[in-house]
């Protein structure tokens, strides 16, 4: 960028800075009753690859029509598939509306991966969201340099929902990908074949 | 911003905002704490913005010293702030460790959450009044302006408590104001007594 006046140069390209701001938008991904939602690298304007160190997704309002848990994967080759592996902990914190038939934090077996496949990021530990009009799901997930061939790749989830309880339930969710293979995309599904709503926006976090 | 050249104005305040890229964070607002009884961000009053315009919006508290040994809590209003007194169901549990090496651990905590209360949510119990004491943390808000969902929140806080042997506590508490109104203020206070000092910084995550 430059600044010129009246044929004077206040600041030249690349010594005039602003302060823009570390968190960058890159994609809007809203779904509606569809089977998939997914952020690959290179398609539909989604950038994620070593552009940033740090990515970050927040789901807002995520929903399947059943009611039933979201779950998501990644992929290692390129978007072919999204099946890589995964090594997982989970746990929740949860509190039913009555107050009293559930109120605890639990690990949540059966929700972990140990080397295999999706991982559920909301609802854990319960059957599924609640299948009512105003139930849904919002959070965040930080995935850390996925396009590392040195080391595996990390991420760290957090959602609160609306579960079945009905109540209110604190996902939490940390792993990674087994694989010194570039992550390069990821893929969210409701499971059971359910179909998913909401929208998935995802960050980049510059490096400087 | 404004950039004047030999007493021309290049550039004038916020003009030239919409033609670069910002970054995604946006600070709203903030608000400092001088022996407050409440801390409100109220949606059109003192250039606070929480509406529609951001799917999610951020308070970093930071250094919240009472006035007293208290809690520090929250609600949300539907009414511009005429009443903070959003039915909510949470979950909160906790690890702390004390400066004595004594009980560390981790928990649930029952009297810390809410079922379909219209209480204030805790944020940090028994929040140290000593001079050195004080309690940092964020709260995540998600599209408070949607009428047809609940209002998801999640946070944390890390705080010096003084009850018994003094230490660090960390809570994590999350759950859903049980509206489909649209929410437009929040609200911070301590369970009895005076914000002594401290800062809380309300941003918004720009969705495109």
């Amino acid at each position: 960028m430059a600044i010129i006046s009246n044929a004077v140069t206040i600041a030249d390209a690349g010594s005039f800075s602003l302060p823009l701001g570390a968190l960058t938008f890159i994609k809007s991904l809203t779904v509606s009753g569809a089977s998939t939602g997914t952020l690959q690298h290179g398609s539909s304007s989604v950038v994620f690859d070593s552009t940033y160190p740090v990515y970050l997704i927040k789901y807002i309002n995520v929903f399947s029509n059943a009611g039933q848990n979201i779950a998501m994967n990644f992929t290692i080759d390129g978007g072919s598939n999204y099946n890589a592996a995964i090594v997982s902990s989970t746990w929740v914190a949860e509190h039913a509306e009555d107050d009293t038939s559930v109120n605890r934090t639990s690990y949540s077996t059966g929700y972990d991966n140990h080397n295999s496949g999706d991982q559920v990021v909301f609802n854990i530990n319960k059957g599924g969201l609640l299948n009512a009009g105003d139930a849904s799901a919002s959070g965040e997930m930080y995935i850390f340099n996925p396009s590392s061939t040195t080391f595996t790749t990390h991420f760290m989830s957090r959602a609160n929902s609306m579960s079945e309880y009905p109540g209110s339930t604190d996902n939490f969710v940390a792993g990674y990908v087994n694989s010194t293979n570039a992550v390069t995309g990821i893929r969210f599904h409701a499971v059971s074949g359910n179909t998913l709503s909401g929208t998935f926006l995802l960050y980049g976090l510059k490096d400087g | 911003m404004g950039l004047i050249s030999n007493g021309t104005t290049l550039l004038d305040a916020g003009a030239i905002d919409s033609g670069v890229a910002t970054g995604s964070l946006i600070h709203i607002k903030t608000l400092t704490a001088s022996s407050s009884g409440t801390l409100s961000f109220v949606h059109g009053s003192a250039n606070v913005v929480l509406d529609g315009t951001y799917k999610e919006y951020i308070f970093k508290y930071i250094n919240i010293h009472p006035a007293s040994v208290a809690q520090l809590t929250f609600n949300l209003s539907i009414d511009s702030g005429s009443n903070y007194n959003i039915t909510k169901t949470t979950t909160a549990h906790n690890s702390y460790m004390n400066e004595n090496g004594s009980s560390p651990g981790m928990v649930y905590r029952t009297a810390w959450d809410l079922a379909q209360s219209t209480n204030f949510q805790i944020m940090a119990q028994e929040l140290g009044n000593g001079a050195d004491e004080s309690g940092c943390g964020y709260l995540h808000l998600y599209d408070p302006a949607n009428t047809s969902k609940v209002k998801q929140f999640m946070g944390t806080t890390t705080y010096h408590q003084t009850f018994g042997a003094n230490g660090s506590f960390q809570v994590y508490y999350g759950g859903y104001g049980n509206t489909t109104s649209a929410v437009n203020a929040v609200q911070f206070k301590m369970s009895s007594g005076n914000i002594d000092s401290g800062l809380i910084k309300l941003y918004g995550v720009k969705p495109s």
